[in-house]
This record gives C-alpha cells, sequence and structure tokens, in this order.
C-alpha cells in the first residue's frame, strides 16, 4: 500500500495548500497598509476605530444574552423531555432542525412583517425591543447546535436517579435544575455556548436586516470603504473562531466519557 | 384524568418555537398566497417566473450544487486519507481540529480573505502574474463571479464534509476489507463494491447538507460580490430592505420558494440518512 500512503499525502497537501493560501494571503494584505514595509497599522487602525469598538461589544453583548436564553430554553426542555416525555423527542429534535432549514434571512423577514409596530406584539416599535428581538433570533440560529450539546450532555448522566435524590431531600424544579442537572451538564453546555459565540459574533443577515449596529453589519461597511482593514478585520474574527472552538476541544477534554445510565 | 401538568416543562419551548421559528414562517408563506386585499392568489408564484427571479434561483442553486458536490468530492478525499492513508495520527486530529474551525469561519471574513487572495490585488493573483507570467483575471476568471462564489464556498464546505464523513469512514469494518479479500476481491472491487455502497447514501446525504447550507447563506456573497451577482437571497436582502420590487407579497413568494428548495432537500436528506443507519452503527 505504499501508492495508496503517497496519494493520501497529495490529497493532505493538496487541500493544506487551498486552506492555507487564503490565510497566509490574508495575512500578507493586511500588514501592507502603509506603502513598502510590512507593519500592524491596520490592526492598530481597526482597533482605534470607535465603531469597531462598539459593534464589537455590542455583539459580544448580543452573544452572551443569546447564550443565556438559550440554556433557558435548552437545557429544563431537554431535561424534561428525557425524564418524563420521552414520546416527544422526535417533534422536539424536528423543531431544533428547523433552523438548518428555514434559512436565517427568512426567519428575520418574517418577524419584520409579524413584529412590526403596527402588529399586536410590536417589538421592532422601540430599540429595546429590536435588540430583543435580534437576541431571540440568533437563539433560534444557535438552537440546533445548543440542544445537541446538551442532549449529549444529558446523555452521560443518570437523570433519572440524580433527580430523586434531589426530591427526597427536598428540593424544588428549579434547585434540581439549577443546582443538580445543569453543573452536570455544564461542560456540554459550554461547549453549545462557545458554539453560539462564534456563530453570533459576525453574524450579518438578522442584525443587518433589523437594523441593529453590530459586528457584522461593520464589517460589511469596512469591506466596501476600506482596503486593508478588511483583511486585518477576517484575521482577527480567524482567530476568534479559532479560539472558540479551541476551547470547546479543551472542555471536551473533561466532559465524562462513559454513560452510567443503563439504557 | 390526569391534569396535563408536565406540558408545563416544555411548554416555554414550544411556545418560543411557535412565536419565532414557525409562525413567522407561515406568515410568510400564507402571504405567498395572498394579494394586498388579502385574497387568495397564485399571482405571487406565477410572478416569481419572471427572467430575473428565474436567473437568481438558478444561480443560486448552480452555486449552492457545485460548491456541495466540489466540497464534497474534496471533503470525502480528504476524510480516507486521514482516516485510511496511513498518515501519521497527528495529522488526523489536526486535520479535525482545522476543520472544525474553517467550517465555522463563514460570512464577511471569509469573502475579506477571498478577496486578498484572489481579488484583482490578491496575493495569489499577483505571484501568479509576477512569477508565472498568468494573468488569471485577462482569462476570464474574477472573483465576482460564479466560480469566485464557488471557489470561496467550498472554503467551508470542504471542512464541513470532512467534519461529518470522518466518522462514517471509521466505521467502515476491517472485517469487511478482510472477508472481501479472503474472498478474493481485488482492491478496486472492494472499493468498488463494498466501501462505495456503504459510504453513498451518507455521501449524498451530506451533500444535500452542504447544498442547504450554502442555499440559504448571504453574507459572504453580499461582502464579496455586493449586487453584481444576483443570488436569490441577495435579491431577497434588496426586496426587504426597501422594496425594489414593487410588490410586498411577490417577497413572500421568493422566501416561500426558498423554503420549498432547502425543504425539499432536507426531506431527502433525511431519506437518505435513515438508509445509510443501516450499515453504520
Amino acid at each position: 500500500m505504499k501508492s495508496g500512503r503517497f496519494w493520501a499525502w497529495v490529497t493532505f497537501a493538496i487541500g493544506a495548500g487551498y486552506f492555507f493560501i487564503p490565510l497566509i494571503a490574508t495575512f500578507e494584505f493586511s500588514l501592507r497598509k502603509t506603502r513598502g514595509i510590512y507593519s500592524f497599522d491596520a490592526y492598530r487602525s481597526v482597533f482605534g476605530d470607535p465603531h469597531f469598538q462598539e459593534s464589537f461589544t455590542y455583539s459580544i453583548v448580543a452573544a452572551l444574552f443569546t447564550i443565556v436564553l438559550g440554556v433557558l430554553l435548552v437545557v429544563p426542555t431537554a431535561y424534561w423531555i428525557r425524564l418524563r416525555m420521552p414520546q416527544l423527542r422526535p417533534i422536539v429534535e424536528f423543531i431544533t432542525l428547523l433552523p438548518l432549514v428555514i434559512p436565517a434571512i427568512v426567519i428575520v423577514f418574517g418577524y419584520i412583517r409579524m413584529y412590526g409596530s403596527n402588529s399586536p406584539l410590536p417589538f421592532l416599535a422601540t430599540t429595546s425591543g429590536t435588540n430583543v428581538l435580534l437576541v431571540i433570533g440568533y437563539a433560534t440560529l444557535a438552537l440546533p447546535y445548543m440542544y445537541r450539546a446538551v442532549d449529549t450532555g444529558l446523555r452521560t448522566i443518570d437523570v433519572r436517579t440524580l433527580t430523586e435524590a434531589a426530591q427526597i431531600l427536598g428540593a424544588g424544579w428549579t434547585t434540581i435544575i439549577g443546582r443538580v442537572i445543569l453543573p452536570n451538564v455544564l461542560i456540554a453546555v459550554l461547549s453549545g455556548a462557545f458554539l453560539t459565540f462564534a456563530i453570533v459574533i459576525g453574524e450579518f443577515t438578522m442584525a443587518s436586516l433589523l437594523n441593529r449596529p453590530a459586528f457584522g453589519p461593520y464589517l460589511q461597511n469596512i469591506g466596501a470603504n476600506r482596503a486593508y482593514e478588511p483583511a486585518a478585520l477576517a484575521i482577527i474574527a480567524f482567530v476568534i473562531t479559532w479560539g472558540c472552538m479551541s476551547l470547546i476541544q479543551l472542555l471536551s477534554r473533561y466532559a465524562p466519557k462513559s454513560s452510567n445510565q443503563p439504557r | 384524568m390526569r391534569l396535563p401538568t408536565q406540558w408545563l416543562g416544555v411548554a416555554p419551548f414550544f411556545i418560543f418555537a411557535v412565536m419565532f421559528l414557525i409562525l413567522p414562517t407561515f406568515y410568510l408563506m400564507i402571504g405567498a398566497f395572498q394579494n394586498d386585499a388579502g385574497e387568495f392568489t397564485f399571482e405571487n408564484i406565477a410572478a416569481l417566473s419572471q427572467p430575473s427571479i428565474v436567473a437568481a434561483y438558478w444561480i443560486s442553486i448552480k452555486v449552492s450544487l457545485a460548491s456541495a458536490l466540489i466540497g464534497a468530492l474534496m471533503g470525502l478525499a480528504i476524510a480516507i486519507a486521514i482516516v485510511r492513508g496511513g498518515l501519521p495520527n497527528w495529522i488526523r486530529s489536526a486535520t479535525l481540529t482545522f476543520s472544525g474551525v474553517a467550517s465555522n469561519f463563514a460570512g464577511v471574513p471569509l469573502a475579506f480573505a477571498f478577496i486578498a487572495t484572489l481579488g484583482r490585488l490578491g496575493l495569489a493573483t499577483v505571484i501568479l502574474k509576477t512569477y508565472f507570467g498568468f494573468d488569471l483575471y485577462a482569462n476570464g476568471f474574477n472573483i465576482l463571479s460564479f466560480w469566485g462564489l464557488t471557489l470561496t464556498y467550498v472554503y467551508f464546505q470542504i471542512p464541513l464534509m470532512v467534519v461529518i464523513i470522518t466518522p462514517a469512514i471509521d466505521g467502515l469494518k476491517k472485517e469487511w476489507g478482510e472477508a472481501a479479500s479472503t474472498l478474493g476481491a481485488t482492491q478496486s472491487q472492494y472499493w468498488r463494491m463494498v466501501v462505495v455502497p456503504v459510504i453513498w447514501p451518507s455521501f449524498l446525504g451530506t451533500v444535500i447538507l452542504l447544498f442547504a447550507n450554502a442555499f440559504g447563506a448571504i453574507a459572504t456573497a453580499y461582502a464579496l460580490t455586493g449586487s453584481s451577482l444576483n443570488i436569490i437571497p441577495i435579491v431577497l436582502y434588496a426586496q426587504i430592505r426597501g422594496d425594489v420590487l414593487h410588490n410586498a407579497h411577490l417577497g413572500y413568494a421568493i422566501a416561500f420558494g426558498m423554503i420549498v428548495i432547502t425543504g425539499l432537500a432536507n426531506v431527502f436528506y433525511i431519506w437518505f440518512r435513515t438508509r445509510s443507519e443501516r450499515w453504520l452503527k
């Protein structure tokens, strides 16, 4: 199988080339802001831009709220489905997959038409309402990933025994979910959270159509108006994505591997 | 009869899903079959047949399909190389980690990266011209074109394929290869008659998933081409922003058409996936 290994190397080399050349090119381009020499001027210009700071902060805050909303929505549901209503599992799984079927632009289009200022639920009438709607939209985008992560986490713990033990000790439902279940699936929740963060931080479609000053629309605007800053921003975005994914990998090392739950 | 108290536990989730996922979608789907007076009509759907909209759907389908097929074939080749190619172990884990990152590296920054690489002043363009005397742009290539966009989409399609298909390749049991060679099969017969039939459903299923993934995407295309390449999400985007089609209900019909296409794609995906699960336990 000498030739097999040779072709494996060739395939790998072509793939590596395709993936590294754009990164190298972008990095090189980002250093060319000052004519004739390589410098980090483009990065300096980006970090010094107040619009960068504002939109980046806005998106971080939006991402944090999205994560909280996603956790509040998914953890109790996935837990309850496992404990009491396994017959609903196919329906819930189907719903969590819907955001992969319905494009984000269609979802936000529906929001704009349904929750406009003249509707019974006028989210879009106020700025804070629009912010809430944006976070809600992000939570739907993140739903497939968050649900899968949490459900995988719940599979590795014995939900029933933990619940019964907590009940015997006199715990109510909020205590059970908040202080027994959540800590046990914390690593799974965190990997869902980082994936959510990676999705939300640069999201363009929803933020742009809801007219919110998020990082995605800012990126687009810079791309249309500047030459070297976009390359610097692309590198920054890549580093952020890399960071989120590394944290997920790091966390998965601490996750319990085997299930102690008899099927 | 017991009071349905246990439903309370899942009520928030279902209320959320209905309010922010299902109703908004239905609202558009119903709107696609109504005129301004709220009467039932097929006019909006019929209006989708105007040449500019058909062209936009068509270019979207072509870009999504081309990027899905190229991404799937390249991704499959890479997955086979890292699982079966006898490469050192660190290459496998490094590739999988990188794929996780690259499959999430999409949107506006990806467009920037490709402009810096294959744009008129991009590094690859300049190097090809200066050192190899090959002028991409003089030879008809343009980053703001069908191939430019396809090549860019492939950047997140290949890693997605690698992430999804590697477990399927892992699932090919060693015993099958041994059984085949015991029965006198050649290496090519083993691949043709064992590997391909087993991998085939998950391969096709993933192609469809990649297709749907590219079809709904807008940010990369918009940042890359502005509105010089009218794929259907960009047409819808312009319509939402400024009613460029001068017919609100036509916008609903475009959204409806997109849901139909991604919906059909997912029906096929589920069908293929249930078939692939028979073997890859």
